[in-house]
This record gives structure tokens, C-alpha cells and sequence, in this order.
């Protein structure tokens, strides 16, 4: 019980005292997962709404395929992105291993997935003869797909977020493809196994909290955001 | 529809921005070792000395001796600093590494519950001690990771002519000493730990050192650059400089003063220089 | 007056290897109103959607002031002289006004015409007061009426309705046709909407046209259709129950004698001795009185009422007389004349009132 309540306040205090090193590792979570998650964002809305609207051949495969892509273990992930990009793999002359590129790539190959399956459902869900009211109103093709996306703002607000939350909570991959280097691609996750293993529990307990907190920021604006626009 | 493009543009430009550090990569260091460096909180001492010195950066993946050197055999790091001897002479003998130089030595003990059940308290001999544990039947708890320490272990095993694999009182881990460590705190057993990591966690597990001083139980730590000539990919005068940084006599003395300043005990013991 | 705005010939749409939709020739002349009846899957959506240029026909031409209507991308550019509505309102979230601006912003309209206009659009359709709300806190009547109005902001040339009414309760429903009656007579916009309502296509079309199975079974004023069906689908999908088959017995100067079941019914027609016809007689052509009626009425029957339905503001009533007859009386002729179900009753109707929709000569 001391260790928990101890390191609970300790945690709390190097919070509040924005110990260099928690604020370093923190930092570098946000900017990774948060790139990882801009570009999934892209990729992903972008490839939801084309398999959504687009009539072809093997649609159904391809569905499966995104759905299954959507649990992908971050393990098996880290696993193969590292098979490519050492330095004896096909993308190895880029050095790309153990940097926070890789990371966000690793990242991207995780949420990517996540947000386009989101994006699918998401689109899928308009009533079918929404899409016939917009062009009857006289929309370009770019207007029908930009009016579609503003009609399913909400649940792909929530594709980014269910993005965002599986990439910043994310270890396998990132232990695996950054290497918990310090300053460089030492983020939240892997730091907390880290200290956990070093046995510095305050330090492991803050970064844990740090994580809950974030989670719980995003979401919280995200919702916000939600909420507001639905009035 | 311009909105759409500039909110593209800002997320092209974020994650370019994030690539590029990755086109540096003759500025990179890739160096494997121990959990025990690690974790002692010696790299984070040593590295940026060497960092703001060389201009390199060092990228250390801490793993165990066995996956270090494992990286090493794939052209994947680019110098390592490891304690495990035989592997080591194997590992130079095949051509992976070149150049292995002595570093520092610091030794393992045998740790383990405070009422010692297996009574091996004071003895001289390691193996003598891991014959009681066995006699015992008392927890042994291993690292199974094949780091250094997990090989040392086995090392022993084999002096004492035993082979507790498959034996119920024996249990494998597969973590780092720190983790372990806390494994063997909560399920009250013996293990053998290298006595950095033991000072550096010493007031905060409830185990006590049972035998230390054996000449088995030291624990030398070489640096070896991994051969260029068999990993073209390999940044071979990175790895050679930090490589040549961790012999240097201004190198060493940091080694040497890094526990007495953080634990009030040398931790390791600088061997480059004598 | 120039041609039809709006042609189609030779049109065929293909679902799952099933023609859909399979019209020969069609042409909507401007200003007028016209409705597309038929039960479900008569191919009604589909033949709307194919003039607005939404449903690739597999075969045939849809030509709008002469010239075939584009597909790809330049589609909307034709598509903007139409607007359709659907059964459900389909708006956006926002408030109404967004809603029925968004065709004008999709046109890139400048602001303050598109705020003159979709003012004016809103209180066409009586919702200036929801302007500020929330399209997701309407009723049905008031979110269809926002559909409308976003139609008509952009000022279309054609309107398509696809089924605009039925899923408005019944004071609603009222209300927004006579609304929508008048604005479109005033404003004589050409008006194509579909509905399986005979009511609906009744009141406010100039001209009817019946489908079934994807294909035009029959084009005609509403009287024409109602009155000279031109088959047993018709006759029966306009509210005629009386359609019979009997044998030509005998025939001269305009007149037919024809005998159903051993019942004799003079018919104003032409047919050979013998043939077969089949026909019909119009509910409101069926009078019902106590009396024998005069002359005038060449078929009188003594029967006995089988069954009384509420029909609206009408009561169907079944006589059997030999044959079965149905015609409709009102509440109140229901008392006058004392009529009940199992009472004597006499049914007549002209000869002049008896359709014949087809005939098999001997």
C-alpha cells in the first residue's frame, strides 16, 4: 500500500514540477502519435470514404481485409515494419530503425486501419439516398464527397479518436521499431516499462498517469467539439 | 476546398518534418547492450559526454548480451558493450566483431531471501551455494533471457554439475534483472544478479546479498565494434569512436565515479587503463 | 409553344439482370404537372432518378430541351437545372436555413442573394419561423417542408418529387399540397412526382401516368385514366372493382348487349356476336335508389348490399345482383337511403357508362 499512495504523490509531484524528464518523454509521445495520427487521418478518411462510395470488384474481400487491419496486434506490427526497414531489409538504406520516423510508421500501419474501418462504417451508415438528395442538389462530385464527410463529422471525430487512442497507448510496435532510445523515441509507453523494470515505480507510476490524463484530454475535447457541434 | 489542402499541406509538412532526422543516419550510432547499463543509469551519464563531444548520436537499445550480440551478427548495431565472455570470443572469432577491448568488470552475487532458507549464507563458493539452493529445493529464479547474466548463471549451474532446466523449483523470467528482480522479492527466491544492478535497487527490495566474492562471479564487460567488412550498412567510425570513448582514461574515471557519486559505492570498476 | 422540355426514348435500366425500368416514349411539356402512379416497384424512383441524370440507363436516351443529358463530371451541370425531393426529408445537420441555402451554396451564390433567397424559399413553404432551428428538432410535416423549400431555392426548371407526401400524417399531408399546389401552378413549374396515392396524382396532376413492372402501362388526364382504363391493372389501381368478362349477345347502332353470368348489361361499344370483352363501370357511375330509375339508366339490378368499407369521406358499397357491384355513397346517402349491410338495395348505371377494356372477337 505505501509503494501505491508513495508513488502516486511522488508522480504527482514531478507532474506538477514538470520534471524535464516526464515532460521530454511526454512531448514525444504527443508529437508521434499525434503525427502517426494527422497522417492514419488522411490515410485513412480518405481510403474509408473511397471503399464507401466506390463500386468495385472485391469490395467485400477488401472490407474484410480493413476490418481484420483494424485489430491488428502492435506486436506483429512492430514486427514486420522492423523485417523492412533494418538494414538488411528492402527499405533498410534509409536507417530508419529506431527513429521516430519508424515509430510513426509503425503507428500509421496500426491506426490506419482503425480510422479507414471507422471511416467505412461511418460512411456506410448515411442513409443510401443522402448521397442521391446531394448530387440532385446540383454537387460536383468533390462537393457530394466534402458534404458526405461534414454529414459524418461525428463518427469519424471518433475514428481519430479511436486512432489516436490506439497508437499513444501503443508498445509493442514502438518498443520493437524505436528502441526506447532517450530524447529520441523514449515515449510514454515504453518509458513506463522501463522504470517499471528499473524499479522506479514514482517515476513509472507519473508517466502511467501522464498517459491517463492524455487519453483522457483528447477525448475530453473531442467530445466537447462533439457536443457542441450537435447543438 | 482550400481548407482541405492547407490542413493536408500542415500534415505533409508535420510528418516530413519528423522523417527527416532519419536521413542523418551517418550521424548515428546504433549501440546495443545491457539491461544492467541501462538501468544503473550509467548510459544516461556516459552517452551525452560523448554525444556533445563527437557530434554523433548514440541510439542504445538495451537488451541482454545474447540479443545484443545477436544484433551485432545481423549488421544491425554498430558497436556493442556486452559481459559474456565465451559468446564474445565466438562472436570476434567469426568475423562479426572486430577490435573487443576490456572496459570495466564489476561482479554478481547471489541474492535472496533474508532467512535464507537454503542456508547459503557466507559461503565462499557460488557453486557450493547453487548445490544447497538445488538440495533445497528452494526458489531459483533466472533471467532465461540469455543476457550475460542468464549465461553466467547457467555457468555455474554447470560447475555445480547440475541441470535444473526442467526442475520445478527452477523458474526462467524471460525479463530484464531489474523486472526480475521484483519477481523474485514477491516469490521469495534466490537469483543471481550483477551487483550494479543489486546497489542501484538496494533500498528498495527486501533481499539480502548471500554470497559475493567468488572469482566465478566476476562480470567483465567488453566493447566490440561490429566488422564493417561483413556490413557494408555498418557506420563503422561511429561505432570505432564510441567504441575508443569508452577505453578513454577521462571515459574511465567518469565510470569509476559515476557510483560513488549516485550509490556511495564503485559500481563498476574501470579495466581499460591500468 | 416549342417541344417537351424533358424526352425519353427507348429507356432501359437493368437490376440484377431484370429491366427495372422499360419505357418506349415519354415527353413532359413545360409548365405542366405531372404524376407517376404505380405500386411499389412499379419502377416509378427509378424512371425519377434516370431524368435527373442519377441512374445510367443501360439502353435508350432521357434529352432535356433537345439534347441528351451529360454523365461524368460535368453531370451537375444539368442536374442543376433540375431539384428532386425524396419521401424522407434527407437534410443536413445544421440549422434550417443551412438547409435550404445549401443548394444555392453549392452553387456558389453569393451570400447575400443566397440569404434574399432561401428567405423567400422559407416563407413560400411557411417555415420563415424555423429558419434558426436545428434540422434534427423537426416533425416529419415541417423537415418535409424544409426539403421543399431547399428544392425550390435554386429555382429549378423541372421539379421531382419522389413519393413527397406519403410519410406525412394526414392534416400535414393536406396542408403541404395545397401549399405546394399553389406554388407550383404559380410559378408554372414543371412538376414530375410519384406517388401510389390515386388521390394525390388526382388532385394535382394534368396528366397521369400509370406504371407497373417497370413500364408505362398508360398515359392520360386524370379522367381518361380514372374513367377509360386501359386495362384490368388500371382500372383496378384507380379505385374500379367492377370489372367483369361477359359474352357478346348482341350488338347494333352503337350498342351492345352483353350477358355476364346469365346477367344482361347493355354497353355503349362495338363488338362482334359472340365476342369476349371484358369491362368495367366506374364506382361514381353506380347510383343506388329504391326506386327503378328512368330511362336514361339502361342497366337497373335488384340486389341485396354484401359489405359496407369506409372509404375517407366515402362508403364503398357492394351489391350483389347476379354480378357484384361496387359504388360509393356518402354518410348521408347512407341514411337517406337506409342502406345496410344485408338490406335491398337497386344499382344502376348508363350504358354509356360501361368501359370495355378489352375485347376477343368470336
Amino acid at each position: 500500500m505505501d509503494l501505491i499512495v508513495n508513488g502516486i504523490i511522488q508522480a504527482f509531484s514531478l507532474i506538477v514540477s514538470l520534471d524535464p524528464e516526464v515532460v521530454e518523454v511526454t512531448l514525444l509521445s504527443l508529437k508521434i502519435s499525434g503525427a502517426a495520427t494527422l497522417a492514419s487521418t488522411v490515410i485513412g478518411v480518405g481510403a474509408g470514404t473511397a471503399v464507401a462510395l466506390l463500386r468495385f470488384p472485391g469490395k467485400r474481400f477488401v472490407i474484410s481485409v480493413i476490418n481484420t487491419g483494424m485489430g491488428l496486434p502492435p506486436v506483429v506490427v512492430g514486427l514486420f515494419v522492423t523485417l523492412f526497414i533494418w538494414r538488411s531489409g528492402p527499405l533498410g538504406g534509409l536507417g530508419l530503425l529506431y527513429t521516430p520516423a519508424a515509430m510513426v510508421l509503425a503507428q500509421i500501419v496500426i491506426a490506419a486501419p482503425i480510422i479507414t474501418g471507422v471511416t467505412l462504417a461511418a460512411m456506410q451508415k448515411l442513409p443510401a439516398r443522402l448521397r442521391l438528395q446531394i448530387l440532385a442538389l446540383g454537387a460536383t462530385r468533390r462537393q457530394l464527397v466534402w458534404l458526405l464527410m461534414k454529414e459524418a463529422r461525428l463518427p469519424l471525430l471518433t475514428a481519430v479518436m479511436a486512432g489516436f487512442g490506439g497508437v499513444i497507448s501503443e508498445i509493442g510496435a514502438s518498443m520493437m521499431v524505436g528502441g526506447n532510445i532517450k530524447g529520441y523515441t523514449r515515449v510514454l509507453t515504453t518509458a513506463t516499462v522501463m522504470e517499471t523494470g528499473k524499479g522506479n515505480f514514482e517515476l513509472a507510476i507519473a508517466l502511467g498517469v501522464i498517459l491517463l490524463i492524455l487519453a483522457f484530454t483528447v477525448n475530453y475535447i473531442l467530445t466537447a467539439v462533439q457536443q457542441r457541434k450537435q447543438k | 476546398m482550400n481548407k482541405i489542402t492547407g490542413i493536408l499541406l500542415t500534415i505533409y509538412s508535420a510528418v516530413f518534418f519528423l522523417l527527416i532526422p532519419a536521413y542523418a543516419k551517418e550521424k548515428d550510432i546504433i549501440f546495443a547492450t545491457t539491461t544492467s547499463t541501462q538501468d544503473t543509469g550509467l548510459l544516461d551519464e556516459l552517452i551525452p559526454v560523448f554525444e556533445k563531444k563527437s557530434g554523433y548520436r548514440v541510439k542504445t537499445i538495451a537488451v541482454g548480451s545474447g540479443q545484443a550480440m545477436a544484433m551485432g551478427g545481423k549488421g544491425e548495431a554498430d558497436v556493442l558493450l556486452v559481459h559474456s565472455k565465451d559468446a564474445e570470443e565466438k562472436f570476434v572469432k567469426d568475423g562479426f566483431g572486430i577490435n573487443r577491448r576490456i572496459v570495466m568488470h564489476n561482479d554478481f552475487v547471489i541474492l535472496g531471501p533474508k532467512d535464507d532458507p537454503a542456508r547459503i549464507r557466507g559461503l565462499a563458493s557460488a557453486a557450493d551455494a547453487f548445490r544447497k539452493i538445488a538440495a533445497s529445493k528452494s526458489l531459483f529464479v533466472s533471467r532465461g533471457d540469455k543476457s550475460g547474466t542468464h549465461v553466467m548463471e547457467q555457468k555455474l549451474w554447470k560447475k555445480a554439475g547440475l541441470n535444473p532446466e526442467k526442475e520445478k523449483w527452477y523458474q526462467q523470467t524471460g525479463l530484464g534483472m531489474g523486472q526480475t528482480l521484483a519477481v523474485v522479492v514477491e516469490k521469495r527466491g534466490y537469483t543471481l544478479c550483477d551487483r550494479a544492478t543489486y546497489l542501484s535497487r538496494k533500498n528498495k527490495i527486501d533481499a539480502a546479498v548471500l554470497v559475493e566474492g567468488d572469482a566465478a562471479l566476476l562480470n567483465i564487460y567488453h566493447v566490440i565494434e561490429v566488422n564493417p567488412k561483413k556490413f557494408p550498412r555498418v557506420n563503422a567510425e561511429g561505432g570505432k569512436a564510441f567504441a575508443d570513448f569508452w577505453v578513454a582514461p577521462e571515459t574511465q574515471k567518469l565510470i569509476k565515479d559515476f557510483g560513488i557519486r549516485k550509490y556511495g559505492a564503485i559500481l563498476f570498476h574501470p579495466d581499460a587503463v591500468k | 409553344m416549342s417541344g417537351p422540355i424533358m424526352e425519353i426514348t427507348d429507356l432501359q435500366v437493368i437490376r440484377n439482370n431484370m429491366p427495372a425500368l422499360s419505357v418506349a416514349g415519354l415527353s413532359f411539356s413545360e409548365g405542366r404537372v405531372y404524376s407517376l402512379i404505380g405500386p411499389n416497384g412499379a419502377g416509378k424512383s427509378t424512371l425519377l432518378l434516370s431524368l435527373m441524370g442519377l441512374v445510367r440507363p443501360d439502353r435508350g436516351r432521357v434529352r432535356y430541351r433537345g439534347a441528351d443529358i451529360p454523365g461524368g463530371a460535368s453531370a451537375h451541370r444539368y442536374r442543376r437545372n433540375l431539384a428532386m425531393v425524396f419521401q424522407e426529408p434527407l437534410l443536413f445537420t445544421g440549422s434550417v436555413f443551412d438547409n435550404v441555402a445549401s443548394g444555392l451554396k453549392l452553387r456558389g451564390v453569393k451570400r447575400e442573394e443566397t440569404r434574399t433567397v432561401a428567405g423567400q424559399a422559407m416563407e413560400l413553404l411557411g417555415i420563415s419561423h424555423l429558419s434558426k432551428r436545428r434540422a434534427g428538432a423537426l416533425s416529419g410535416g415541417e423537415a418535409q417542408r424544409v426539403s421543399i423549400a431547399r428544392a425550390l431555392a435554386v429555382d429549378p426548371e423541372i421539379l421531382l418529387m419522389d413519393e413527397p407526401f406519403s410519410s406525412l400524417d394526414a392534416p400535414s399531408r393536406e396542408a403541404l399540397i395545397a401549399d405546394l399546389e399553389h406554388i407550383i401552378r404559380e410559378r408554372g413549374i414543371t412538376t414530375v412526382f410519384a406517388t401510389h396515392d390515386r388521390g394525390e396524382a388526382m388532385r394535382l396532376a394534368d396528366e397521369i401516368i400509370v406504371m407497373n413492372g417497370g413500364a408505362v402501362v398508360q398515359t392520360g388526364s386524370p379522367n381518361e385514366i380514372s374513367l377509360y382504363p386501359a386495362s384490368e391493372f388500371v382500372a383496378s389501381f384507380m379505385g374500379t372493382e367492377t370489372i367483369l368478362t361477359g359474352r357478346v349477345t348482341g350488338s347494333g347502332g352503337g350498342l351492345l348487349v352483353l350477358s355476364v353470368n346469365g346477367t344482361v348489361i347493355e354497353a355503349a361499344g362495338d363488338a362482334g356476336q359472340g365476342s369476349i370483352v371484358t369491362f368495367c363501370v366506374h364506382p361514381e357511375s353506380i347510383l343506388f335508389s329504391h326506386d327503378r330509375p328512368g330511362t336514361s339508366a339502361r342497366n337497373s339490378f335488384n340486389g341485396r348490399v354484401t359489405k359496407v368499407v369506409p372509404a375517407g369521406l366515402y362508403r364503398k358499397v357492394y351489391v350483389d345482383c347476379g354480378i357484384t357491384l361496387m359504388g360509393y355513397v356518402t354518410a348521408r346517402s347512407m341514411e337517406d337511403l337506409g342502406i345496410r349491410e344485408g338490406g335491398e338495395i337497386t344499382a344502376s348505371f348508363k350504358a354509356t357508362a360501361v368501359h370495355i377494356i378489352k375485347t376477343i372477337p368470336a
